[in-house]
C-alpha cells in the first residue's frame, strides 16, 4: 500500500517536472518574442525619434501599460500556454506531495526530499496566486526554472524512503513551523526574482543593457521595486512568525527557546538581512538598486540555509534524512 | 516632513547642500554630532547588516553553549587556529565582546530613534489634522468635481464620509485667500505599531538579558525505579543563571516508574528506529499527595515552576560484586552511555573499596547481540532482546584516594593493570542477565543481575520566558500594523467658481508606503458624490 502510493507520488512528480520543462520553454519563447517584438511595437516612436536625435532617446518613450502592444488583454498565446502548463504541472506537483503525505501518514515535510518537494510546490503556488493581484507572469522563467532544478536535485540527490517521524518531530509545530517557513520562502523567491528584473531594468533605463529588449515590455524599475517590496514584506512577516514558532517548539522539544543552533543562527541572519532591506527602503541613498541587492542576498541566504546548512552544518535540525 | 525621524529617512526633507562648512565643535557639539550619527538610518542599517555578518562565524565553528564536545574536538583537530579563534572569542560568538558591542550599539541607536518618535507621535495623536495645503493639484489622486450642493452641506457630508472610513477630521473655515475645506488623516495605528514593534524588540533583549539570569538548568540521569529530588547536590550537572540563589529550588521529587520506548517493526526502511518514548513518573511536591504523570518528548512536565524534559535514554546494567566469601560488596545500576542508534553502550565501573584490590572496568552493552564476520560483537536492534555485557577489568590505583572529583565516565589507566581483556591472560568477561562469573586472581565474583533503563532529564527554570513570549507577540502585532495599515491624509476643498457655484477638490498624501492611496481617494470622491446626490433628492 505504502509502496504503491509512494510510486504514484513519484510518477506524479516526474510528470510535473516534464510539464514544468515545457512551461519553462514556453516562458523563454515568450521572453524571446518580447525581445523581438518590442522594437516593432515601438517602431513608430523610434522611427520619429531617430530623425530627431539618437536612437536611444526613444527608450524614454516607454509604453505606459504593462501589457505589450498587439497582444490580447490576457497576453500573447505563448504566455497563456506557459501559464496553463504551469498550472497543470503544479497540480501534479501538489498531487505528488499529497500522495507522499498520505503514504507516510503525516505532513509531507519531514526530511530533505519532502521539504524540497513541498516547499517548491508552495513557491509555485505563491507565484500562481499573486497573478490574481498583479500580472507577474514574466517571472515564469525564473519560477519554473527554479522549481525544475529543485525537484531535479530532490529526486536524484535527496530521495529517501518513507520512514516514521522520530519522537522529537512528533509535534503540531512541525505542521505550522515548517509550512509557514516554506510559505515565507515562496514570497522571498518572487521578491528576489522581481529584484533581479529591477536591477536589469535600472541598467536598461540608464542606457545600458541595450540587448535586453524584452525589458521594455516589463514595468519600470520603480514600479518593480514597489512590487518587490510589497511581496517581500509579506515574506518578512511570515519569517518572523517562523522564527517565533520555531522558538516555541524548541522550548517544548529541546528545553530552551533559543540556543544559537546553526539553523537558528541562519534563520536569525536571514531575518536581519530582510529587516535591513525594509530599513534600506526607508533610507535615502539606499532605495532602488541597493535595496534590491539586499533582497537578492536575503533570498540567497534562505537557499543557503535550506541546502548547505541542512546538509553540511552540525546542529539539532539534523532531519535531512541523508 | 517628519522632524522626529532621522535626517536621512527618505520622508525627511533633503538637507540643503551648501558646500562643506565645518563649524568648531565643543564637547557637547561632538557628543551631539555622534548621537546624530548613531541614530541615523544609515548607521542603524549598517549595524543591522553588520550583525547579520557577525552571526556567521558562530555557525561555522562549534559553540561552547550549544556543542561543548564539538569545541573540545575542534581544538584537538586545529590547535593553531583554535588559539586565534579563542582570542577572538569565536567559540562563544554570541556572548563575545564584539558581537555584544554590535547589538548594544544597534539597540542604543534604536532607543535614540524610538524616544523622540514616541514623543512626536503622542503629540500627533493629540493634534488636529494639519491645515489644508493651498494647492492640491500636485498631490495624489487629485480630482475636481462640480456639484449643485451648497458649501456647508458639501463640507458636512465630506466630513461624514471621511469619519465613516476611520479618518480623524477637522473643518478649516475660509480665511481670505483659502477656501473652506476638510482636512482628514487616518492610520495613526501604523506609527503606533512601528513604535510597539521596536519597543517590544528592546523588551525581548532586556528580558532575555536580565530575566534569564534568575533561572537555571540542570541535568540528571535517573534509572527506572529511582527518584530524583530537586536539590542542588542531586544534579549531575547544574548551570545557574547570574542571579540564581539556592532558595529558588522548589523542593519536589520525580520518580521514574517505567520507561517505554517503541521501535518501528513494520517499515523495513526504518526498522528499529525509535518512534515513541514514554516515561511514567510519580511526582511529589513537599507536603502533597504523590501524582502519577506521563513525560514524553515534546511534552515536558510542569512542576514547581520548572519544566522537566525527557532528552535521552539508555541502559543501566545492575552488576553485583561479591567477595570470595560470597558477601555482596557492591550492587547498583550503572548508566552506560549510548554510542549509536542501536544503543551499543559504553560504561565505566569503579569499585574502590570492599575487595582485596581496587577494581576498574570498561564495559560494553549490546542490547540485541550480533556477531560481525570479524568476530566482534555488535548490536542489531536498540531493544533489549539478547543482551550481552562485556567487561575489561583492571586492578591498581583508581586515583580516587586523593579526594579530587573524577569523571565517572572515564577510567584513568595510568596506574592500572589489566587482569581480564585483550591484553591479559584472562579473556574479556562476557555476561548475560543472571550470569555469575568468578573474577581472576580469586578476587571474588561478578553477576549481571538486571538491565533496567535510564532516562536523562533536563530541568529548566526560566521565570522570564513568559515575558519573552509576550514581547514576541507584541513584535509580531506591531509589525503587522506598521506594515499593512496605511497612514494617509485626505483633503476635500470647496472652491467657488466664477459663475457663483462651487467645485469640490479632492487629494491625498501618503505617509510611508501606501500603494492604495489613489484608489482610496477615488473611492472617497465617489462616496461623497453619492451622499450629496442623496441629500439633494
Amino acid at each position: 500500500m505504502i509502496a504503491t502510493l509512494v510510486s504514484y507520488s513519484l510518477l506524479s512528480v516526474y510528470s510535473a517536472m516534464a510539464i514544468y520543462t515545457l512551461a519553462f520553454i514556453m516562458f523563454t519563447i515568450d521572453l524571446a518574442r518580447r525581445s523581438a517584438s518590442a522594437p516593432v511595437a515601438l517602431g513608430a516612436v523610434v522611427g520619429s525619434a531617430v530623425t530627431v536625435g539618437r536612437g536611444s532617446t526613444a527608450l524614454l518613450e516607454r509604453l505606459t501599460t504593462d501589457a505589450p502592444v498587439g497582444a490580447t488583454p490576457k497576453g500573447p498565446r505563448q504566455l497563456r500556454i506557459a501559464m496553463a502548463l504551469t498550472v497543470i504541472a503544479w497540480l501534479l506537483h501538489v498531487a505528488g506531495a499529497v500522495l507522499r503525505g498520505v503514504a507516510a501518514g503525516r505532513v509531507p515535510w519531514a526530511n530533505m526530499f519532502e521539504f524540497t518537494l513541498t516547499a517548491t510546490a508552495i513557491v509555485v503556488g505563491v507565484f500562481l496566486a499573486v497573478q490574481f493581484w498583479q500580472d507577474l507572469r514574466f517571472l515564469g522563467v525564473f519560477i519554473t526554472g527554479f522549481a525544475l532544478i529543485a525537484l531535479g536535485i530532490a529526486t536524484t540527490n535527496f530521495y529517501v524512503d518513507v520512514i516514521p517521524l522520530p519522537p522529537a518531530l512528533q509535534s503540531g509545530w512541525l505542521v505550522i513551523h515548517v509550512f509557514v517557513a516554506s510559505l515565507g520562502t515562496g514570497f522571498f523567491a518572487i521578491g528576489a526574482a522581481i529584484s533581479i528584473v529591477q536591477l536589469l531594468q535600472t541598467r536598461r533605463e540608464a542606457g545600458q543593457a541595450k540587448r535586453l529588449k524584452f525589458l521594455d515590455t516589463l514595468p519600470s524599475a520603480e514600479r518593480l521595486e514597489v512590487l518587490a517590496f510589497r511581496i517581500i514584506v509579506i515574506g518578512f512577516v511570515l519569517w518572523t512568525f517562523t522564527l517565533m514558532a520555531g522558538a516555541i517548539w524548541a522550548e517544548r522539544a529541546w528545553g530552551r527557546y533559543w540556543g544559537w543552533d546553526t539553523k537558528e543562527v541562519w534563520t536569525f541572519i536571514i531575518w536581519t538581512i530582510f529587516a535591513g532591506y525594509i530599513h534600506a527602503r526607508a533610507t535615502r541613498g539606499w532605495r532602488g538598486s541597493r535595496s534590491a541587492v539586499l533582497a537578492i542576498i536575503g533570498f540567497t541566504a534562505v537557499m543557503f540555509n535550506f541546502t548547505i546548512v541542512n546538509l553540511f552544518f552540525k546542529g539539532l535540525h539534523a532531519y535531512s534524512g541523508l | 516632513m517628519d522632524s522626529s525621524r532621522p535626517s536621512d529617512h527618505f520622508d525627511s526633507e533633503q538637507p540643503e547642500s551648501k558646500g562643506i562648512t565645518q563649524p568648531k565643535l565643543g564637547f557637547v557639539g561632538y557628543a551631539r554630532f555622534f548621537w546624530r550619527q548613531l541614530t541615523s538610518m544609515r548607521t542603524a542599517l549598517f549595524l543591522l547588516l553588520l550583525l547579520a555578518i557577525a552571526a556567521i562565524p558562530g555557525s561555522l565553528v562549534p559553540q561552547v553553549s550549544s556543542d561543548p564536545n564539538g569545541v573540545i574536538q575542534y581544538k584537538i583537530n586545529n590547535p593553531g587556529l583554535s588559539k586565534v579563534l579563542e582570542f577572538f572569542q569565536v567559540f562563544t560568538t554570541y556572548s563575545s565582546v564584539w558581537f555584544s558591542a554590535i547589538y548594544l550599539l544597534l539597540f542604543i541607536s534604536l532607543i535614540g530613534c524610538v524616544i523622540p518618535r514616541t514623543k512626536h507621535h503622542l503629540l500627533a495623536l493629540l493634534a488636529k489634522p494639519p491645515k489644508t495645503p493651498a494647492r492640491l493639484e500636485r498631490l495624489v489622486g487629485f480630482s475636481s468635481e462640480g456639484t449643485e450642493a451648497d458649501a456647508a452641506t458639501a463640507l458636512e457630508t465630506a466630513r461624514a464620509v471621511l469619519r465613516k472610513q476611520g479618518y480623524r477630521t477637522e473643518v478649516y473655515a475660509s480665511t481670505g485667500m483659502t477656501p473652506d475645506s476638510v482636512s482628514a488623516e487616518r492610520g495613526y495605528l501604523r506609527e503606533t505599531g512601528n513604535l510597539v514593534f521596536h519597543t517590544a524588540l528592546i523588551g525581548v533583549l532586556v528580558t532575555v538579558g536580565i530575566g534569564g539570569g534568575f533561572g537555571y538548568t540542570g541535568q540528571k540521569v535517573v534509572v527506572e525505579g529511582k527518584a530524583f529530588a530537586n536539590v542542588l547536590g542531586n544534579y549531575d550537572s547544574f548551570n545557574p543563571g547570574r542571579f540564581f540563589s539556592e532558595s529558588a529550588l522548589v523542593p519536589y521529587s520525580v520518580q521514574v516508574d517505567k520507561f517505554t520506548p517503541v521501535y518501528e517493526e513494520n517499515n523495513f526502511n526504518a526498522y528499529g528506529q525509535a518512534i515513541d518514548y514514554t516515561a511514567n513518573v510519580t511526582t511529589t511536591m513537599r507536603g502533597e499527595q504523590p501524582q502519577k504523570r506521563v513525560l514524553k518528548v515534546n511534552s515536558p512536565l510542569e512542576i514547581g515552576g520548572t519544566q522537566v524534559y525527557l532528552l535521552g535514554n539508555g541502559y543501566a546494567p545492575v552488576l553485583t560484586f561479591r567477595d570470595p566469601k560470597g558477601a555482596i560488596v557492591w550492587s547498583q545500576p550503572t548508566p552506560f552511555l549510548p554510542q549509536d542508534a542501536k544503543l551499543t553502550s559504553l560504561g565505566v565501573i569503579k569499585i574502590p573499596d570492599g575487595l582485596s584490590q581496587q577494581l576498574g572496568m570498561i564495559g560494553f552493552l549490546y542490547p540485541t547481540t550480533d556477531q560481525l564476520a570479524s568476530g566482534a560483537l555488535a548490536s542489531s536492534h536498540p531493544d533489549l532482546r539478547a543482551p550481552t555485557v562485556t567487561l575489561e577489568m583492571y586492578t591498581g590505583d583508581l586515583g580516587l584516594n586523593d579526594g579530587i572529583a573524577r569523571n565517572a565516565y572515564t577510567l584513568n589507566l595510568t596506574h592500572l593493570t589489566q587482569i581480564a581483556g585483550r591484553k591479559s591472560a584472562a579473556p574479556t568477561i562476557k555476561l548475560t542477565i543472571g550470569d555469575r562469573v568468578e573474577l581472576p586472581n580469586g578476587i571474588g565474583s561478578i553477576e549481571l543481575t538486571a538491565i533496567p533503563r535510564f532516562v536523562s532529564l533536563d530541568v529548566h527554570r526560566d521565570p522570564s520566558q513568559a515575558w519573552v513570549l509576550v514581547f514576541a507577540i507584541l513584535v509580531l502585532a506591531g509589525l503587522l500594523t506598521s506594515l499593512f495599515i496605511p497612514r494617509r491624509r485626505v483633503w476635500v476643498k470647496v472652491v467657488s467658481t466664477t459663475s457663483g457655484g462651487i467645485r469640490l477638490e479632492y487629494a491625498g498624501l501618503a505617509r510611508g508606503e501606501d500603494p492604495g492611496l489613489e484608489a482610496a481617494v477615488a473611492d472617497i470622491v465617489q462616496k461623497h458624490a453619492q451622499q450629496l446626490s442623496l441629500r439633494l433628492k
